[in-house]
């Protein structure tokens, strides 16, 4: 079974150095975690202006690895042309492409994120988001931008049809949003489990108790986060959920691509 | 399920554990302590340093117990720490402002068993009224452990927090007194922490906390050494057990791992504290 991790990213981080953020030291990270590929996001991008020339950026970097790193460019919706960027990741052979709303300004009813889900789900990607980046408690005094929020996330599943993958969410996240949508839209949305806590309070066993495993991906948010945290995670589970069936990245994939035919 | 400890081996000591108590007001406070032990034994954790503060809010704030949540709440500890001798050590837990009644703890605490004092956040934690507990930390080999808010940019609710600029003025004026800055991973500025208590040889940092960022660990040891690191996981075993593997990933010195995972604590604390793990032993 190929294990994909669906929410990752190459590039620098603007608010502290990182060790190492090129593909050849997240191809490592992945084969020493059991991954046999990734969809790749370029990090800098997400706090530019215009996403494309980052998106070029990651088109060249990720050439060489080819069928292992897949790129996931970030689209920004209420950008001029942003439609091109769409069919340019389509291209490039993209299966997802990445939005950060709150750091462009874009609240849940802006009109630009609906038409960015229903342009997702029509063109057979998955949308990836990121509820947040980083610990609350150390951010830098500049990054005020806020997290990605549950309404931002219900509002797609609500208004459209885009398969959205929530990455390095919070349980609140995780409920508000699940619990927030009716059978249908929620069988559109899935999380990723890199921040969800695990033994001895266990939110991550509690969620996949009450949510159901089938709604997880295992996304490890590097370069920015260990990877060596979802194997901590799903090691320490109790034994009432041990060995869950998370869902795969790639069926999301043929899910999407069903659904528009 | 194998029988090998996920961790390894080779002895590994929690020194930033939490319990919960029948005064918390959680009804699965027996079941938490319980998965702290299950999942403790899975990793491989031979002693988990703990303490309780109070009532964990219930009757009054977890940084601003009144003298009755935090007599309880270490008596709750203590009962603990005796009910499993093996696994389980205290800290004796103060709120500084109570200052008499501090040190009226910390020698009950002594008497108890308790290996260490974790003081609250409850004061800007260079302030004069935290040097009587020092000095009493000092006379009897016991490390203080103390929350940090890495950074100061702001206030926060709930706590008088301090960063490590302010720690390092106190371990400054206790040379003699070994002092743990909690939680690296905790929150806050971790990366002036680091920078502010570089020069400080008695502030040691744990590991805990939810944090798992990567560059943190290298950083570290870049800056402090292994000798002043000691690894927790506080609130979070699963990121313990990262962080453990994230070190091995770095593929640090044998030596290094083995002060890390618990050579350091057995030298930082009092002399017998862990049993039969001297510093001097083999894994």
């Amino acid at each position: 079974m190929t294990r994909i991790d669906p929410h990752c990213w190459i590039g620098g981080y603007p608010w502290r150095h990182l060790p190492s953020t090129d593909a050849d030291a997240l191809r490592a990270a992945l084969e020493r975690e059991r991954f046999d590929g990734a969809w790749v996001g370029h990090l800098p991008s997400a706090w530019h202006r215009d996403p494309s020339p980052g998106n070029v950026e990651l088109y060249r970097q990720l050439l060489p690895h080819r069928g292992v790193l897949a790129p996931s460019p970030t689209i920004r919706p209420d950008w001029p042309h942003w439609g091109d960027e769409l069919a340019r990741a389509l291209d490039e052979g993209a299966q997802a492409v990445r939005a950060y709303p709150t750091l462009v300004g874009m609240g849940p009813d802006h009109p630009a994120w609906l038409e960015l889900g229903a342009a997702t789900a029509e063109s057979g990607l998955v949308l990836v988001l990121t509820q947040r980046f980083e610990d609350l408690r150390q951010r830098h005094p500049l990054d005020a931008a806020g997290d990605l929020t549950p309404a931002h996330v219900r509002a797609l599943a609500r208004g459209t049809l885009a398969h959205v993958i929530v990455g390095s969410p919070s349980r609140a996240m995780v409920e508000e949003v699940h619990f927030g949508l009716t059978a249908s839209e929620r069988a559109r949305v899935w999380f990723d489990t890199a921040w969800l806590w695990g033994p001895p309070d266990d939110e991550l066993a509690h969620l996949l108790r009450t949510v159901g495993a089938e709604r997880f991906v295992e996304g490890s948010g590097w370069p920015l986060r260990l990877p060596e945290q979802l194997r901590a995670a799903r090691d320490l589970l109790p034994s009432d959920v041990a060995d869950p069936a998370f869902a795969r990245p790639t069926a999301l994939v043929q899910a999407v691509r069903e659904r528009r035919r | 399920m194998s029988s090998v400890p996920l961790a390894g081996p080779e002895p590994l000591i929690d020194v930033h554990a939490h319990f919960h108590w029948a005064g918390t007001g959680r009804a699965d406070w027996q079941h938490i302590n319980a998965r702290r032990l299950e999942a403790g034994d899975r990793i491989g954790i031979r002693v988990h340093v703990a303490s309780i503060l109070g009532t964990w809010g219930h009757r009054s704030p977890t940084y601003f117990a009144s003298r009755a949540d935090v007599r309880d709440g270490n008596d709750a500890m203590f009962a603990l720490a005796a009910a499993d001798a093996t696994r389980v050590r205290a800290y004796v837990h103060v709120n500084p402002n109570d200052e008499a009644h501090a040190h009226a703890e910390v020698r009950r605490g002594i008497a108890a068993g308790a290996i260490g004092i974790k003081v609250a956040a409850a004061r800007r934690c260079d302030d004069p009224l935290l040097d009587p507990i020092a000095v009493l930390a000092a006379e009897h080999h016991l490390p203080i452990l103390h929350h940090l808010w890495q950074h100061r940019t702001r206030h926060w609710p709930g706590q008088d927090i301090s960063d490590a600029a302010d720690y390092a003025r106190l371990a400054a004026r206790h040379p003699h007194a070994t002092f743990i800055a909690a939680h690296i991973g905790g929150g806050g500025d971790w990366q002036h922490s680091l920078a502010a208590v570089r020069d400080v040889p008695n502030i040691c940092f744990d590991l805990s906390g939810s944090g798992v960022d990567r560059g943190m660990l290298e950083r570290c040891v870049e800056m402090l050494g292994a000798e002043r690191l000691l690894w927790a996981a506080d609130l979070t075993l699963d990121t313990g057990l990262a962080k453990l593997r994230a070190l091995e990933t770095m593929r640090l010195a044998p030596a290094d791992m083995a002060a890390i995972r618990w050579r350091n604590a057995v030298r930082i604390f009092p002399r017998g504290a862990f049993g039969a793990l001297t510093h001097g032993a083999a894994a």
